[in-house]
């Protein structure tokens, strides 16, 4: 009997696809984000005022992963960019694969900016890379300011959290403070932001946060390329 | 649930290393799961034995070593275990250093008659 050191990751193939596609979204400089929560917290929602919010020469696309229905793709289409629904037919969880297959009839010369909304599910989704240069997780204040606490994979992959439906705080008993220090006791520097895509509210911090992510990640194209 | 798919994998790397012993059999395969992997390693063993039933890879076995998420102290240099908070057991700073807890890997395979592995 013996043993031999295997050392590999168990989704390398996995990362081997996400890493060809981040080298082409970095290729023709597109940032490009991963959107992940529980289902109905909001991501589809949060998605539509940013599309909203975009100029009409904005070079943004959009791939929204569902189980089944096209309602998210219908829903978000409205605004005029290109957007794709990915239905995985009963996978938790967008992978590298679905990706790769849903971008080949785009062209990424003409996108700038690629939105990725997952599936709904905190768990399963933490665990396969897209490429993406970022994932920002969805928490709504109708789900309990512990989930940090009982999901750690997602917000510690995190970068930026986005406590949504903050309309219903009144009505709800959910502690904000305690939701976001439980999120920082996974991840400390994660960067948060409070909206209501209802009333609107703190939807320009979101924005800003998008776009001081888009300097930056254009900085660094521009860095790397010179 | 994607402990099936990540046991899948898990099978599917076991299955591209089987040529490196032509002679023997891989009887366990160990897994390092990190607390923030996202993996429950009990849905993940029902998983692999699920799928390992009835193929030729019987008899195989899964060691899962379940990683809890470690960090170092910047103050002092400890590195501890976490619990809900960050703050450091041994001088009670609350900044520190992300260590390991979350890796998704598989560390070894445990094989009978793997002396004879080929090209060792």
């Amino acid at each position: 009997m013996e043993r031999v050191p295997l050392e590999r990751k168990v989704l390398s193939e996995n990362d081997r696809l996400a890493a060809d596609l981040r080298a082409r979204f970095a290729e023709h400089d597109i940032l490009c984000l991963n959107l992940i929560s529980s289902p109905g917290s909001g991501k589809t929602s949060l998605l539509e005022r940013t599309l909203e919010s975009f100029d009409h020469d904005e070079h943004v696309a959009v791939l929204t992963g569902d189980i089944q229905t096209e309602n998210d793709a219908k829903r978000l289409a409205r605004f005029g960019f290109p957007v794709k629904q990915i239905t995985t037919g009963g996978t938790c969880h967008l992978d590298a694969r679905m990706i790769e297959r849903a971008l080949q009839d785009w062209r990424l010369e003409d996108l700038d900016l690629l939105l990725i909304e997952n599936v709904g599910n905190l768990v399963c989704p933490s665990s396969y890379d897209l490429g993406e240069a970022a994932k920002l997780v969805v928490l709504s204040v109708t789900e309990g300011e512990d989930k940090p606490l009982k999901y750690p994979s997602i917000f510690f992959k995190s970068e930026l959290l986005i406590l949504n439906k903050i309309d219903l705080l009144p009505y709800v008993p959910f502690d904000i403070a305690a939701a976001e220090e439980n999120a920082r006791s996974v991840h400390r520097d994660m960067d948060i932001v409070r909206v209501s895509c209802q009333t609107r509210e703190g939807l320009t911090e979101w924005l800003a946060w998008l776009d001081r992510k888009r300097e930056s990640s254009r900085a660094a194209a521009s860095a790397s390329a010179s | 649930m994607h402990e099936m798919g990540i046991a899948n994998s898990v099978l599917d790397a076991v299955r591209s290393e089987t040529h490196r012993f032509p002679d023997g059999h891989i009887y366990k395969v160990g897994v390092r799961i990190g607390e923030l992997a996202g993996v429950n390693p009990d849905a993940m063993s029902f998983c692999f034995e699920a799928l390992v039933r009835g193929t030729e890879l019987e008899p195989l076995a899964l060691e899962i070593e379940y990683c809890p998420r470690r960090y170092q102290c910047r103050a002092c240099g400890h590195s501890y275990t976490a619990a809900e908070d960050l703050i450091c057991p041994k001088c009670g700073v609350t900044e520190s250093q992300f260590l390991e807890g979350d890796e998704l890997e598989i560390a070894y395979l445990e094989v009978e008659n793997g002396a004879r592995a080929a090209g060792t």
